[in-house]
C-alpha cells in the first residue's frame, strides 16, 4: 500500500515551517477519573438582566454567554427573571415532571423485561421539555426531539397512548411503524417525532412561517440536543428564521453528551450553543436547564417575542444527560459513574421540590404520598396497556396496513406488493387463515 | 383525464409559459398555495418560470429563499404540516441532493409514519437534464433516485399542455411529488440534432393551452404515436428526439410518453408491448441503475412470451455529465437509431 493517496503533489518547497498538528476534542475525565465541574461559571442569580422582550439581538449578546437562573441553592426565587408563579402552578409543575419521571422509569424497566425494543429516559432533563411547554399556549406546536415526552405529559395526552405506541400494540394509533417514543399528536401540538436528528428544525420554520403568513397567532416550538446542532438542518433553520422572522423558538438541550461524544464533537469547547445565535443575528440566551422556573421564564419571555412579531429565540438549556443516551447504551463505558452526581446544577425536581418546600407550600409526606400516587398510576396504566399487547408478541397491526399512507390512495404496484404480503401468511398460516 | 375549462379559451404557450400559468391559476383558486425558491420572487426565476407571479399575488404566496436546498424543502414540510401547499422550485435538479434527506426520510415518509396525522402535500419544481452546455453540474437526470424513494411521486412532462395540466394535478395532490421540468425543451421541443435550429413550441399542437383551470391525473402515459413494429418507452425530452428518428427512418413505432413515472401506468406499457413484440428504452440519464432498468424488469416480468427480440436500453453514460463533450455524451440520433436497427432485426 503506498503511504499517500495518489494526489498531485502540492509543489511545496522544503521549509523550515513547524508542523501543523491535528486537534482531537478529549473530554475532561474519562471511566475511572473523578469529575470535578468546579470551573463552571455559575452567575448569582440577580447578576442577569432580563431585557424587554422587544429588544434587539445585537443589545443582549452577553446572555447568549451567561447563564439565566432564577432559583438559587438555597431554593429561593430571585431576580428579574423571576416568573412569579403561584403555588398551585409550581405544583402543577412539579407534579408533570415527578409523573414524566415516574414514567421514564417504569418503561426503561419494561425495555429491560422485553417488553419493547428500546427506550429513552430523560431523567435530570425534565425541566426543559415539561417547563418550557407550560410557558406556552396549547396551539403552539412544538416539534421534539427523542427525549421530549414531558411536552405530551405537560399537556395531558393520555399516558396509556404513550405506552401504546412504545409497544407497537393494537392501540398504538401509528400502527406499529414507528420506533418506541417516536410519538405524533396533533391535537396536542406535537409534531411526528423523526429518527434522523434535527430535520425537525426547518420543519418548525417553515409551520411558524406559515401561521405568520395566514395572520395565525400560534408559534413554533423545536428542541434538539447539542450534538444535532452541528447538522446541516440546524444552520438552514436559523438562516430561514432570521431571513423571515419567524416565530420559533430554538431549544438547544445541552446535555453535554451525545451518544458517547461529548459536546466539544458539536462545537462546545470553543463557545456556548446559545451564541450560534449571535451569528445569526437572533435573541439567544444561556440557561441553567435544570432550574425549571429560569426555563419557563426564559420560554416565555421568547415566546411573547415571537408572538408580536420581534423573531425568533435560541434557547441553549446547559443541563446534563443522567442516563444512558437510551437502552442499547452503556455510559459507564465512556464517562466517570458519577459525573452525574457531580453536576453543579442539581437535579431539577429536587430543585423545585426545594423551592416549594421553602414557600412552605410543599413537605417530604406530601412528596413521598405523590410519587406514590404517580407510580401506582403508571403501573395502573401499564397494566392496561399491556392488555392490547406488547412488541414482539404477535402481530398487533392488519396485515394491509403495512401499505396504508404510503400514499393517500394505493397505487397498482403497492396493490400488487399487499396481495403478495396476504398471499405469504395464507402459506405460512392456512388456508383458514384471514388477515386481522 | 382533461377537464378544460370551458369557460377559457386557449392560449399560445411554451413549457415555461405553461408552468407559469398553472402556479397563477393555483395561486388564484386556493389562497394555501405558496412559491418559494431561489430568485423566484422578485426575479422570477433564472428561467423565468415564475415571472410575474409575485407582483401579482404578493411577496407571502410567491417569495425568494436563501440558498439552502435543505432549508428549502425542510420549510416547505413545515409549511405543508401547518397545511399550506408549498410549490418550492430547486434551481436545478443536480442541486437537490442538499434537501434529499427532507424529501427522502421526511416529505415522503411524514403521512406513513404519523398514520396521516401529518400530510406534506409539496410539489417540488426543478429543472432537469442536459442538452444546454450546463456541464456536470446543471445536466443531471436524478428520476431513478425520486422513484427509489417510497412516498413521493415523480412527474415529467413533455409539452406545454401536459405540464399545466400536470402541475396543476401535482399541487393538488396530497402527497409530495417532484416535477422535473426537462429544461432542454423548455423553449421548443428538441430533435435531437444540436446543430438545427429549434422549432418554436408555438408551431406544435400543445402550444394550445387552457387559461384556466385543467388537471391531467397523474399516473397516466400518453401514446405520442401509434405503431405495430415495437413500443418505446421515453419520456421528456427524449420523446421529441425519439419522434424525429423514427419518423426519420420510416419505422412504424409506437411511442409512449410515460409523464408519470411513480405511480407508473403500467397498463398502457403492457397492452403495447404486448401488441408489437419489441420494446425500446429511452433516457437521458446514466445507464446503470437509471429508470430504465426498472421499466426493462417489468416488461420483462409481465411481456415475456409477447416479446421477439430482447428489451433494449438507450441511456446517457455512466460518467459524471461532461462540458464540452455534451453531444458524444447525449443519446442522440446515432444511438438510438443503432438501438431501433437492433431490435428490429431480432
Amino acid at each position: 500500500m503506498p503511504e499517500t493517496t495518489p494526489q498531485k503533489e502540492a509543489g511545496r518547497p522544503a521549509s523550515n515551517l513547524p508542523p501543523l498538528s491535528l486537534h482531537i476534542p478529549e473530554p475532561r475525565y474519562r471511566p475511572g477519573d473523578t469529575p470535578d465541574f468546579g470551573d463552571i461559571d455559575v452567575p448569582a442569580v440577580e447578576a442577569t438582566l432580563r431585557p424587554s422582550e422587544a429588544t434587539k439581538p445585537d443589545a443582549m449578546r452577553e446572555l447568549s454567554y451567561g447563564l439565566v437562573r432564577v432559583l438559587d441553592f438555597d431554593g429561593v426565587a430571585k431576580g428579574q427573571w423571576d416568573p412569579k408563579l403561584t403555588p398551585e402552578r409550581l405544583r402543577v409543575m412539579l407534579r408533570y415532571m415527578m409523573l414524566v419521571r415516574a414514567f421514564d422509569d417504569r418503561m426503561f424497566r419494561a425495555q429491560r423485561q422485553g417488553k419493547t425494543s428500546f427506550y429513552m429516559k430523560c431523567t435530570g432533563e425534565e425541566a426543559t421539555s415539561v417547563a418550557s411547554t407550560m410557558a406556552l399556549d396549547r396551539g403552539d406546536m412544538c416539534f421534539p426531539s427523542y427525549r421530549q415526552q414531558g411536552i405530551l405529559i405537560a399537556r395531558d395526552y393520555p399516558l396509556i397512548q404513550m405506552m401504546n405506541q412504545i409497544y407497537s400494540n393494537r392501540g398504538d394509533h401509528l400502527m406499529g411503524r414507528q420506533l418506541p417514543i417516536m410519538y405524533s399528536a396533533p391535537e396536542h401540538g406535537f409534531f411526528s417525532v423523526s429518527g434522523n436528528l434535527a430535520t425537525q428544525y426547518p420543519q418548525a420554520v417553515g409551520w411558524a412561517m406559515a401561521s405568520a403568513s395566514k395572520g395565525d397567532s400560534r408559534i413554533a416550538t423545536v428542541w434538539c440536543g447539542e450534538g444535532s446542532s452541528a447538522e446541516g438542518d440546524f444552520h438552514s433553520a436559523l438562516t430561514f428564521a432570521t431571513v423571515y422572522n419567524a416565530p420559533v423558538i430554538f431549544n438547544v438541550v445541552n446535555n453535554q453528551w451525545a451518544i458517547s461524544s461529548f459536546s466539544g464533537f458539536a462545537g462546545g469547547e470553543r463557545t456556548t450553543f446559545a451564541a450560534r445565535a449571535v451569528g445569526y443575528g437572533i435573541a439567544g440566551l444561556r440557561i441553567d436547564g435544570n432550574d425549571p422556573l429560569a426555563v419557563y421564564a426564559a420560554t416565555q419571555w421568547a415566546a411573547d417575542r415571537a408572538r408580536t412579531n420581534n423573531g425568533p429565540t435560541l434557547i441553549e438549556h446547559f443541563t446534563y444527560r443522567s442516563e444512558g443516551h437510551s437502552t442499547s447504551d452503556d455510559p459507564s463505558a465512556y464517562r466517570p459513574a458519577d459525573e452525574a452526581t457531580a453536576w453543579p446544577l442539581g437535579d431539577p425536581i429536587a430543585r423545585l421540590r426545594q423551592h416549594l418546600e421553602t414557600l412552605g407550600e410543599w413537605d417530604a409526606e406530601r412528596h413521598e404520598a405523590q410519587t406514590k400516587e404517580l407510580d401506582e398510576l403508571v403501573k395502573t396504566t401499564q397494566k392496561q396497556s399491556e392488555k392490547l399487547g406488547i412488541l414482539g408478541h404477535g402481530m398487533h397491526q392488519p396485515f394491509e396496513t403495512m401499505f396504508d399512507d404510503v400514499f393517500e390512495e394505493l397505487p397498482w404496484h403497492l396493490k400488487e406488493q399487499c396481495a403478495q404480503m396476504l398471499a405469504e401468511q395464507e402459506a405460512k398460516f392456512g388456508p383458514n387463515w384471514k388477515p386481522e | 383525464m382533461m377537464s378544460a375549462d370551458p369557460q377559457t379559451g386557449t392560449k399560445t404557450m411554451n413549457m415555461i409559459e405553461a408552468i407559469n400559468s398553472a402556479m397563477d391559476v393555483m395561486l388564484e383558486r386556493d389562497p394555501n398555495t405558496v412559491v418559494m425558491g431561489e430568485d423566484v420572487g422578485f426575479f422570477g426565476g433564472v428561467f423565468r418560470a415564475t415571472a410575474g407571479l409575485q407582483k401579482k399575488h404578493g411577496k407571502t404566496r410567491v417569495f425568494d429563499t436563501p440558498i439552502n436546498e435543505c432549508g428549502i424543502i425542510g420549510v416547505a414540510v413545515g409549511m405543508g404540516a401547518y397545511g399550506l401547499r408549498p410549490v418550492p422550485e430547486i434551481q436545478f435538479a443536480d442541486y437537490i441532493y442538499p434537501g434529499l434527506d427532507q424529501l427522502v426520510s421526511e416529505a415522503a415518509r411524514l403521512r406513513y409514519r404519523s398514520a396521516a396525522d401529518f400530510i406534506c402535500p409539496m410539489t417540488v419544481r426543478t429543472p432537469f437534464g442536459g442538452g444546454i452546455f450546463g456541464g456536470q453540474t446543471h445536466s443531471q437526470s436524478p428520476e431513478s433516485i425520486m422513484t427509489h424513494i417510497c412516498g413521493v411521486k415523480t412527474v415529467i412532462p413533455s409539452n406545454p399542455y401536459d405540464a399545466k395540466g400536470l402541475l396543476i394535478a401535482a399541487i393538488e395532490d396530497n402527497d409530495p411529488v417532484v416535477f422535473l421540468e426537462p429544461k432542454r425543451i423548455y423553449n421548443g421541443p428538441f430533435s435531437g440534432y444540436y446543430d438545427r435550429p429549434v422549432e418554436p413550441w408555438s408551431k406544435h399542437d400543445a402550444s394550445a393551452v387552457p387559461e384556466g383551470h385543467y388537471r391531467i391525473e397523474l399516473g397516466k402515459a400518453a401514446t405520442v404515436r401509434s405503431g405495430e413494429a415495437l413500443t418505446i418507452l421515453a419520456y421528456g425530452t427524449m420523446v421529441h428526439v425519439t419522434k424525429t428518428i423514427v419518423e426519420e427512418m420510416g419505422i412504424d413505432a409506437e411511442i409512449i410518453d410515460l409523464r408519470t413515472l411513480l405511480p407508473l401506468d403500467i397498463e398502457a406499457i403492457e397492452t403495447s408491448v404486448k401488441k408489437t413484440g419489441r420494446c425500446l428504452i429511452i433516457h437521458e440519464a446514466t445507464r446503470t441503475s437509471g429508470f430504465g432498468a426498472e421499466l426493462a424488469a417489468l416488461v420483462q416480468e409481465r411481456c415475456f412470451y409477447h416479446l421477439e427480440a430482447p428489451v433494449e436500453r438507450v441511456t446517457g453514460f455512466d460518467t459524471p455529465y461532461p462540458h464540452s463533450l455534451e453531444w458524444a455524451y447525449f443519446p442522440g440520433p446515432v444511438r438510438i437509431a443503432t438501438a431501433l436497427t437492433k431490435i428490429l432485426k431480432d
